[in-house]
């Protein structure tokens, strides 16, 4: 478990948020339901972690100070859950054959010697440039299916950045890579995302 | 003479740059490294505008409201919530 951030509580003060279990599922789960699958992207592991959420949260309903609402409680350990299954996913075996295959897939994408961008490789525009991408659905739908296809751990890192504005420093710990790793995933992650966009769109 | 060769033509960097750029910034040295790579470089400056677009809409693919119709089924809500009593009551 990784909560150890909520660790210095002092109890409920009075005047702060409640909190009310018995309205939890009926106030919260669908809230929780789509922050997982946003975030996951399967429907199975988004529904299993709503229900550890909440059974979590009753372990330590007790450290729950009323700062914040209890939805916001309940989405920081949800929070976490998700981190940690990016954490396992990008962990072992799997890690480290996925992200070979997508080095040698952009290995090609720069000259060796002087770092210029390979004709084939070039972007050229999408046409899209200007206009509202959110608007056309296939282009969000492309750009959904490339994202999937990264290596787990530059997803992670990728997600995590992006989608949660997280800093650094915590990424770096969550994800156990070092600062200058970071900047190399982010880099990679970047550059195989718009060559699979590119490829896809034309 | 070798430095500015460099710049000019590495696109590698450049392009980490840019990403840089967007997450935390740049220091000085870096900002103009940047931007005399990118007077010259077109494609470059093609990679920057579709590298700021892609994340634009990845943050606005995950703060709209895509999944918004995903609703978990009653069935299991009900029984989530029984557990939860279930839970209330040992304690």
């Amino acid at each position: 478990m990784h909560m150890s951030s909520d660790s210095n509580t002092t109890g409920t003060l009075p005047g702060a948020n409640t909190i009310n279990p018995h309205q939890w599922v009926e106030m919260y789960a669908d809230y929780l339901y789509t922050y997982a699958l946003t975030r996951l992207n399967d429907e199975e592991q988004a529904r299993d972690l709503v229900q550890e959420t909440f059974l979590a949260a009753l372990e330590r309903i007790d450290k729950f100070e009323g700062k914040s609402s209890e939805r916001t409680w309940l989405t920081a350990i949800l929070k976490h859950k998700i981190i940690d299954i990016y954490r396992k996913k990008s962990s072992g075996f799997a890690k480290r054959t996925d992200i070979a295959d997508a080095e040698q897939e952009q290995a090609d994408f720069f000259d060796h010697d002087n770092g210029h961008w390979n004709a084939p490789y070039r972007p050229h525009l999408f046409g899209m440039e200007e206009k509202d991408p959110m608007a056309n659905k296939e282009f969000i739908s492309i750009l959904q299916r490339c994202m999937q296809k990264l290596p787990s751990l530059w997803l992670a890192v990728f997600t995590m950045k992006h989608m949660e504005d997280e800093s650094t420093d915590i990424i770096c710990s969550e994800l156990k890579v070092t600062p200058s790793n970071f900047w190399v995933i982010i880099h990679r992650a970047k550059i195989n995302l718009r060559a699979c966009l590119q490829k896809n769109w034309f | 003479m070798n430095a500015i060769k460099n710049i000019i033509y590495n696109c590698k960097e450049a392009t980490l740059l840019i990403e840089k750029k967007q997450i935390s910034g740049l220091t000085f040295r870096e900002n103009i490294k940047l931007k005399i790579h990118l007077i010259g470089c077109s494609v470059c400056r093609v990679f920057q505008q579709q590298s700021i677009l892609i994340n634009r809409m990845v943050k606005q693919l995950f703060h709209s409201n895509q999944h918004s119709n995903a609703k978990l089924d009653d069935h299991f809500k009900k029984e989530l919530q029984e557990q939860i009593e279930e839970k209330l009551k040992k304690e």
